[in-house]
């Protein structure tokens, strides 16, 4: 490699021009499948936290998953994610990423989008800013510098501005949203990423009755475009967008079916709904 | 944000923006006009000494300017950037030795002074190219951005970050003060370098000379400003200021912080190192005291007093703050270094956004979104 080419790549790490950051990979879901997991295992101390859990989420989803504390539903989620790798199991995104061969970033990139229980927003930008950052595209230093946002990107934004309901929030500071507005902001970050799948952990936690409503509806009209897979302890909320409800219980999978399905199911009764 | 609005209206879009450039052209236009037109009796006659005390506030005011982008907008504390500055006047100071050819005391055609008496034969390989005026502008640039190049690479990359980082901005800068007092590194030792002659052909006492001088130091700031103000309104800028908010959730959606930092702390070394080229030749002096550790903290607090994060503020901070030091030192000199920790104490804990953020409390509807203290 002589002087002038390794400058190059020097300059082009740094800012990012030539090459354009195009997502890498995409998930194939041709099989109606989005993700897959299976026999996932994980210790911690001997403690399975989960224990050979399988199970399949189909692509356009909306998937609720409920279980008492500590089934390990949060645990889920950290493997989908590459926060926490399993002692056993596999874990694809659609037919041909395996998701334990990728970083976290990696896997952000491939098009999983996590929204966490607190809400992480950009505080001191406006909402619009905050879908602007999150926008997928070059993110390179000289793209960010020098060209302004693609009409693309801009019909984007509007187009999840609506979405999220925050079209008249749209020049307010973050940090001033309630925390309802955050929650939505965050999952509109999410889809601005073009996020295919979304794991949401807990998003009605703390929200006054109007606003849980107004997200089961976000949820809701997401559901075809986008997978989402949704750990809630609020039983009322899951009723009023349940399609289909995983139990989660000591680490796998106790039942799966129709809301009706699983409160009926005996074993689903003994551990967690007769309470 | 208005992404269709024209460039010069969104860089002028601020009030804070708009004052401190009419102010700018204001003072650039008057100053000289004051000092050359009206003699020295005449009681609206500015003295040589008052326009060169003006220059260098300007310099100082571009050097806060640097340190308030980085700090400000990407929160990096840099407690060296005294450094960058001093680096970009040794450049220019080594212009203006190499101009003073056999009007030195040793009258050596090619030697300086001090080299002559150090009984060096030959010039350094270093001090090679600086008799050209357009090679020492290349390394008022080059030097400072390099080293900061350098030194962000290896900081940021092992993501050595809040007071650590502080901390080794200072250790640099104490270190190049330790080497430049040395007399075998090839500067000059204490003394540094002075006795300048001239400037591209025009002798540096000259009324026309200082006043260009001043004027390249107005134009100098107004465009580092500019530069500046462009950066921080553009995507560019709200990624650095996510990276000072939330850094890892800034990495997390794709950007690379270390890229973003590294370019943004290299170029506010290089705005640091053309401040400096421009105060050398208005002062008459470099030396290492340019490199001590105070030097670089007495920045930051410029620039907390002024109010960080908006750019005006710094150069207000820089400016007022200065005002206040000639004034101490000239009148209870041994009193100074506790008035300025007594001044940032007083204004870290009742001023937070500093004096453009009480003015702005005073001129209601005017008010900017400020972000908060970025931390240390
Ligand atoms: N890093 C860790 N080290 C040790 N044990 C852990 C760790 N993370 C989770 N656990 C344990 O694993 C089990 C599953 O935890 P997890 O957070 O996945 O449950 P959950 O279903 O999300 O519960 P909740 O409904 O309370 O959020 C719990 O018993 C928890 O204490
Ligand atoms: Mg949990």
């Amino acid at each position: 490699m002589n002087a002038s080419t390794a400058l190059r790549q020097g300059w082009q790490k740094v800012f990012g021009t030539g090459a354009r950051s195009e997502r890498p990979i995409a998930p194939d879901t041709t099989h109606g499948t989005i993700l897959y997991l299976e026999d996932i295992t994980v210790s911690f101390d001997g403690f399975k936290a989960l224990n050979a859990l399988t199970l399949y989420v189909d692509a356009g989803e909306l998937r609720c998953i409920i279980g008492p504390n500590g089934a390990g539903k949060t645990t889920m989620m950290d493997v989908i994610t590459g926060k926490t790798r399993p002692d056993a199991g596999s874990a694809w995104f659609g037919q041909t990423i395996d998701l334990l061969t990728l970083t976290e970033p990696q896997i952000a990139e491939a098009g999983i989008g996590r929204k966490f229980q607190k809400p992480t927003v950009f505080e001191q930008h406006t909402v619009l800013e905050n879908l602007e950052l999150a926008a997928a595209g070059n993110k390179s230093i000289w793209a960010t510098l020098f060209s302004p946002l693609t009409a693309v990107q801009r019909d984007r934004i509007d187009h999840v501005l609506e979405t999220v309901r925050l079209q008249d929030r749209r020049d307010t500071r973050a940090g001033v949203l309630s925390h309802g507005q955050k929650q939505w902001l965050e999952i509109g970050m999410l889809l601005m990423q073009d996020a295919q799948m979304l794991l949401v952990d807990e998003p009605v936690a703390g929200m006054t009755p109007q606003e849980v409503e107004r997200t089961a509806e976000l949820l809701l009209s997401l559901e075809g475009q986008h997978s989402v897979v949704v750990v809630e302890h609020d039983m009322n909320f899951v009723r009023s967008i349940a399609r289909k409800v995983t139990v989660l219980h000591e680490g796998h999978v106790l039942a799966e079916g129709t809301m009706d399905q699983v409160q009926n199911d005996a074993k689903v009764v003994e551990v967690y709904l007769g309470e | 944000m208005k992404p269709s609005t024209p460039l010069m209206e969104s860089l002028l879009g601020e009030r804070g923006t708009r004052i401190f450039l009419s102010v700018l052209v204001a003072t650039a236009v008057l100053v000289p006009v004051l000092h050359l037109t009206f003699d020295a009796g005449s009681p609206l006659h500015l003295s040589s000494y008052t326009m060169t005390l003006i220059g260098k506030y300007m310099t100082y005011a571009l050097l806060a300017v640097a340190v308030d982008l980085v700090w400000g907008y990407c929160g990096i504390l840099s407690l060296g950037h005294a450094a960058f500055f001093a680096l970009g006047g040794y450049a220019m100071g080594m212009y203006l030795m190499r101009q003073i050819g056999t009007r030195g005391v040793y009258a050596d055609p090619i030697l300086p002074d001090f080299m002559v008496f150090l009984n060096w034969k030959e010039l350094p390989w270093f001090w090679q190219g600086f008799d050209m005026f357009w090679f020492a502008a290349l390394m008022v640039i080059l030097v400072p951005g390099l080293l900061a190049l350098l030194f962000g690479w290896l900081a940021f990359r092992s993501r050595v970050t809040g007071v650590y980082l502080s901390i080794i901005t200072q250790a640099l800068t104490y270190a190049l003060m330790l080497a430049f007092f040395r007399n075998d590194m090839g500067f000059g030792g204490n003394n540094g370098l002075t006795d300048f002659k001239d400037i591209l052909g025009f002798g540096i006492n000259q009324p026309g000379t200082r006043v260009g001088l001043f004027v390249a130091s107005a134009i100098a700031l107004g465009l580092g400003y500019l530069a500046c103000r462009y950066i921080t309104l553009s995507r560019a800028g709200r990624v650095v200021q996510a990276i000072r908010d939330a850094e890892s959730r800034t990495r997390f959606i794709g950007y690379r912080v270390e890229s973003y930092k590294l370019w943004v702390f290299t170029f506010s070394a290089v705005l640091a190192g053309i401040a400096g080229a421009l105060y050398v030749p208005q002062v008459g002096i470099i030396n290492p005291s340019e490199f001590q550790p105070i030097n670089s903290i007495e920045v930051v607090i410029w620039v907390a007093v002024g109010g960080r994060g908006t750019l005006y503020g710094a150069v207000a901070g820089a400016v007022i703050v200065n005002y206040a030091k000639s004034y101490f030192t000239a009148a209870v000199p041994e009193f100074w270094l506790y008035a300025l920790g007594a001044l940032f104490v007083l204004v870290t804990l009742f001023l937070p956004r500093g004096v453009v953020g009480l003015a702005d409390r005073f001129t209601p509807g005017s008010r900017e979104p400020v972000p908060e203290a970025a931390k240390a």
